[in-house]
């Protein structure tokens, strides 16, 4: 019999541990899949997690693909502390590229130092557009964001889809479902040569800092942390439950928008009916494994990140399919929150013993 | 006297849970058609008692007598077979279900519904606790809700009935009437196991007395013999502190918290609307709003603090500024304090640390931010200042709002309300489940409060604390606040009268 | 308009619904019980994947779905041991059993992508399967049909009219006071939420050997939320839930056959319908709160653990 005791105080050191924990129990589960698909588990290892990072162009690889999943995992971290369940994030960064691509495409051919700043603007707008839906809904009437946010994002992607087919199409492209190759002014400065790391992911540090300010130091974050834990005393207090909701879902919506934007005008450079991996997904396991703090969704986003390039290399070299990376990304989420009991409970193993 | 086989005899019970021994080696006796009292103060280990009699705990030693044969009891459902019943201080009930269903709940074997509630009324009638039994239960009274427990104990035939503070949710009327229910089934042969802090209710209705303090037995007595007072000093293991008395006042007629023709919609069915509610405190006085649970006393109280926002401004005024359209925070800039009920959850955040929970309404009267930044030494030394003051017993101001007692809990909550000098002060159960020794530093810290001044509003279900502290009492019921009167010239039975919904002075004179 | 085109859309709007009577009255008797699992999508899809292979693999088609509910079961089963003896947050467990669904059934399925499958048998009694219109409705469904046909009766029988229907609404309505009777709150949350699991794993093996019927990555597209949203639609009861999935096979024959009737929108704004109609849907019901406080179970995502 597994027994669970309430600690009296939840641990502290727990709260750090159990990412890591959950990471080494993901590791064995992944050896025990491995060998059931009959791959060697070492060198199926060793091509997820360690060889794609062995070389500079793959460090800078792995700065590409954490660079949305940083965006978005901070932005959702600060609503899932306010108890916001932004899960539709994947939409949000979908309206993001189509807006940021709406101003590239507008403006093609112009050149001109201001076009960048104005599609990021622009995606931005277009993410807060579509989170300000179930941000409306929820507050004026009561409808759960979980459900309205998903189902907005079935329909980003069919409007993706009507506009690379329709509308956006390269008129020039011999009628592939594919928008014009941005023009060099609306692509993302490089800043590392001979890689694809962009200029974005500075933005993403960069958020990550801001989003740690306002978390830990100021008054909105504090009033975040009040409604998520116990709504009652924030509305004693005088936050505004109905303000909260609203800012986790323009910050979420923000953030996955430029993350869109990001993407479709540095390592894609045009808009694809798709545009993400699923990257507004993953930053929920993202958020999660990072303990809904800034700095560890920061490592938990290199980690995610990491995933996808392990993903793509165990492909092209050891013929696995492209879907493990999904069952490593949700075993280590289930796994995390498994050990998160440990936060709050000491486990006792064995009948309740006797107090003498 | 004859040697007679004690119906239920516990020897050496002990329990302890991580931190404290909740029990710790208590023998009890009880006899066949013998009225029992369990006393003693809160958090002296009555609760876990009975928690282990009715099967809901597990003793960590000790052996259970029923009858003369040891009987293990491991689950409420072995207790009920044994005839234990159990009426329970906080409710077993489902909201969302009839009555019939919730009693049906408590059989032990399916039962045919329309059958249950012909036996349902049958009882009802007998014993003169009326009840509909199509009813949904959240559209009921405690006091009806509370008819549906002992109902559903008395369909089981029992031998032994447990009430774990029965009364603290029924006006005193109803008290008297729930005493003649319990004393005919004594006739009858019905053990009572009766669990209570109140002291003359335990001297009218019992005839035996185990005393309880720190989860040990500290003596049997037989109350009818003991004044309230002997009682009081085997309870709590020390004279009784002389008691809390009014403020004086010293202010006259200074209106500081006015309150005229509220009138607020309940969020839902669950609540209660409040109607034109008019009352006023003047500076340097306490007044007492007595009622029983669910008349009305969250709604007021989140009108007042501003949770809810009221249609006129000018429904409540605070030292002549209308303000019952402003946010909470704004009213506090006004001078508004407010300590709510419920304290973990409501009135701190449990899983945040004192310092966190400081900050939480004094973010802004106190200076404690500074361009939208949290000042964190500020908020610090303010921290410390309660818990110094207030006596806060804490590893210190890091410790989370959940890790305290109750007591101590209460006692920052307060002392962080107070000591913002706040010139009104809603208090809300300012004592409940609140150990002595709080209670009384509490009950200072607020007569204190007005007599510096301010005006104090104090919201209790414990009649006999708004008659020890208070210079005025009314009544919500329903709702709809009574007259005041002053405590001088009130009786229980006028309160008493008016928690039942007689509006004023005249028809309870 | 044909006689035959109504037959054909009636036939359109029950395998429709029929997916979605299954998850969602599986998930509303977990709901009742207290516990929201938001992973519906993620054990359809198990369901989906687990029943397409076993259909091959046992080649019985019976085999085939008790297998999918028991891909479903024990997903769900996972899922209850991290919120129900861990004590994990409900919402956040339920999004990781969908990702991880989502993966699992992907690379389970990455070699049975392009084959396809016969369907399920269907029912066939001489005269009266062959009779005009109401023929190959009434009598040629599927058992899975006939099935979900039952699901309603079944669940507003057990709900309101057995013992143990009474004491799972009572452990939804209070866990607190369940265990002070001395009900076993959690197992009884284990069985609603198990049972929720095999409804979802049965929906899915309905897609992918009915609805479509072959196996695509993802093919729920979002089902296992419908399902969900259409519990709270239904305010938690089963028979107003059966009309919901039934109104939503209704708004697919839309989607399907608006070019048959001459409607000319792109199929990318026809395919939009479900999800946006979902949104209406749920809105129009949530903004009575009333409503839903007097019908949601009162302990819904709450987790449960006894004091001591």
């Amino acid at each position: 019999m597994i027994r669970l005791e309430r600690r009296s105080e939840s641990s502290r050191a727990m709260t750090y541990l159990s990412p890591i924990l959950a990471l080494v129990l993901t590791l064995l589960a992944g050896i025990a899949l491995f060998s059931a698909m009959g791959v060697s588990p070492s060198a199926a290892l060793y091509t997820f997690f360690v060889e794609p990072v062995t070389t500079v162009y793959g460090l800078t690889e792995l700065g590409v693909k954490a660079t949305p999943l940083i965006l978005i995992g901070v932005a959702l971290s600060i609503g899932f502390r306010c108890n916001v369940w932004n899960i539709g994030a994947e939409g949000q960064l979908t309206l993001g590229a189509i807006f940021g691509s709406a101003v590239a495409l507008y403006f093609y051919e112009v050149e001109g130092f201001w076009l960048l700043p104005l599609m990021l603007v622009a995606g931005i707008i277009g993410g807060m557009a579509w989170a300000a839906i179930p941000a409306l809904l929820r507050t004026r009437f009561n409808s759960s964001e979980i459900l309205t946010s998903l189902m907005l994002t079935y329909v980003a992607t069919l409007l993706l889809s009507y506009l690379v087919h329709g509308p956006f199409r390269d008129p020039d492209g011999y009628n592939f479902p594919e928008s014009r190759i941005f023009h060099d002014s609306a692509i993302l400065p490089i800043i590392f040569d001979g890689s694809r790391l962009h200029l974005g992911f500075a933005l993403a540090l960069l958020v990550v800092v801001a989003g740690w300010i306002l978390i830990s130091r100021s008054l909105i974050g504090f009033q975040l942390r009040v409604m998520g834990n116990a709504p009652a005393a924030g509305n004693y207090a005088g936050f505004s439950q109905k303000a909260m909701i609203w800012l986790s879902l323009m910050l979420g919506g923000g953030a996955a928008g430029l993350a869109g934007v990001i993407e479709v005008s540095g390592p894609i450079g045009q808009l694809l009916p798709q545009i993400s991996p699923g990257y507004g997904f993953t930053a929920i396991i993202v958020a999660f494994v990072g303990r809904l703090h800034p700095v560890g969704v920061l490592f938990a986003g290199l980690l995610m990140a990491l995933s996808y390039l392990g993903g793509e290399n165990a492909q092209i070299n050891l013929n696995l399919p492209l879907a493990v990376t999904g069952v490593f990304q949700g075993m280590l989420l289930f796994l995390l929150l498994a050990c998160d009991v440990l936060i709050h409970y000491r486990i006792r193993f064995g009948k309740r013993s006797a107090i003498s | 006297m004859t040697q007679q086989v004690p119906l239920l005899n516990l020897t050496g019970i002990t329990k302890a849970f991580p931190g404290c021994v909740a029990n710790d080696d208590i023998d009890l006796i009880i006899q066949p058609g013998e009225i029992h009292a369990l006393l003693g103060e809160n958090g002296a280990g009555k609760s876990t008692l009975v928690k282990i009699i009715y099967g809901i705990l597990k003793a960590d030693k000790g052996t259970i007598e029923w009858n003369g044969e040891q009987v293990s009891i491991d689950n409420p459902s072995i207790a009920r077979q044994l005839g234990i019943a159990m009426v329970f201080q906080h409710f077993s009930l489902f909201d969302a279900l009839t009555v019939v269903e919730n009693i049906a709940l408590g059989m032990e074997n399916s039962v045919d519904l329309t059958e249950l509630e012909k036996r349902i009324l049958e009882i009802s009638t007998n014993y003169g606790l009326p009840l509909d039994p199509k009813r949904h239960v959240y559209t009921l009274s405690v006091g009806e809700r509370q008819r549906i427990e002992i109902i559903r104990c008395l369909l089981q035939s029992p031998r032994l009935l447990v009430m774990d503070e029965p009364t603290s949710v029924l006006t005193p009327q109803e008290v008297e009437k729930l005493f003649a229910t319990l004393r005919r089934l004594s006739t009858e042969g019905v053990s009572i196991l009766y669990i209570s802090h109140k002291l003359d209710e335990i001297r009218v209705l019992c005839q035996t007395a185990t005393i309880l303090r720190l989860g040990k037995r500290v003596s049997d007595a037989d109350p009818r013999k003991e004044t309230a007072r002997s009682l009081a000093a085997m309870m709590m293991g020390k004279e009784l502190q002389s008691p809390a008395r009014p403020p004086k006042v010293t202010h006259v007629d200074k209106a500081r918290l006015e309150v005229k023709d509220l009138s607020l919609e309940a969020i839902d069915d669950f609540g209660v609307d409040l109607k034109n509610v008019a009352l006023h405190v003047n500076a340097g006085e306490i007044l007492g709003i007595a009622g029983v649970a669910g008349n009305g006393q969250n709604e007021l109280l989140d009108a007042l603090s501003g949770e809810r926002s009221c249609d006129s401004s000018n429904s409540i005024t605070m030292d002549g500024n209308p303000c019952a359209t402003l946010a909470p925070d704004a009213r506090r800039r006004l001078g508004f304090g407010c300590v709510p009920e419920e304290r973990l959850g409501h009135g701190a955040v449990p899983d945040m640390s004192l310092a966190e929970n400081t900050y939480l309404t004094a973010y802004a009267q106190m200076n404690l931010t500074n361009n939208g930044m949290i000042q964190t030494a500020a908020r610090d030394e303010f921290s410390d200042r309660i818990i110094r003051e207030y006596r806060v017993k804490c590893t210190d101001r890091q410790a989370s709002a959940a890790s305290l007692s109750g007591g101590n809990l209460q006692k920052f909550i307060v002392g962080r309300e107070i000591l913002q000098n706040p010139g009104v002060l809603v208090v809300s159960q300012p004592t409940w489940g609140v150990d002595a020794g709080a209670a009384a530093a509490i009950q200072e810290a607020l007569i204190a409060l007005a007599e510096n001044g301010s005006a104090v509003l104090v919201i209790s279900q414990d009649l006999d604390e708004l008659m020890q502290i208070s210079n005025r009492i009314c009544a919500i019921c329903a709702g709809v606040v009574s007259e005041s009167i002053p405590t001088e010239q009130a009786t229980v039975e006028q309160i008493g009268l008016l928690m039942g919904g007689a509006t004023n002075q005249a028809s309870v004179l | 308009m044909t006689l035959d085109f109504i037959v054909l859309a009636l036939l359109t709007i029950i395998t429709a619904a029929t997916p979605l009577v299954f998850a969602a009255m599986g998930e509303l008797i977990t709901e009742k019980s207290g516990v929201l699992n938001l992973g519906v999508e993620g054990m359809m899809l198990t369901g989906a994947v687990t029943g397409f292979a076993s259909v091959f693999f046992f080649e019985s088609a019976i085999v085939a779905c008790i297998a999918a509910m028991l891909a479903g079961t024990l997903t769900a089963l996972l899922f209850a041991f991290l919120v129900l003896t861990l004590q994990a947050s409900q919402v956040a467990t339920g999004l990781a059993l969908t990702i991880f669904g989502v993966g699992l059934s992907a690379l389970l399925g990455q070699n049975m992508v392009g084959i396809a499958y016969e369907g399920l048998p269907t029912l066939s009694i001489p005269y009266l399967t062959e009779l005009p219109i109401v023929g190959k409705l009434l009598f040629g469904q599927d058992f899975l049909v006939y099935l979900s046909l039952a699901l309603p009766f079944l669940v507003a029988w057990f709900l309101y009219r057995t013992r143990a229907g009474l004491i799972l609404r009572a452990v939804g309505d209070s866990h607190d006071a369940a265990h002070a009777i001395g009900y076993p709150v959690i197992r009884i949350r284990y069985c609603a939420t198990l049972f929720g699991g095999a409804m979802a794993g049965l929906a899915g093996a309905y897609l992918s050997l009915v609805y479509s019927p072959m196996w695509v990555e993802n093919m729920t597209a979002g089902r296992g939320w419908i399902a969900l949203a259409l519990v709270v639609f239904a305010t938690w009861r089963p028979w107003r839930l059966f009309l919901g999935a039934y109104l939503f096979g209704g708004i697919t024959i839309l989607q399907l056959h608006a070019q048959a009737v001459g409607i000319n929108i792109a199929s990318q704004f026809m395919s939009m319908l479900p999800y946006i109609i979902t949104i209406v849907v749920l809105v129009l019901i949530s903004r009575d709160r009333n409503k839903i406080k007097l019908n949601a179970p009162a302990c819904i995502g709450k987790p449960f653990h006894p004091a001591a």
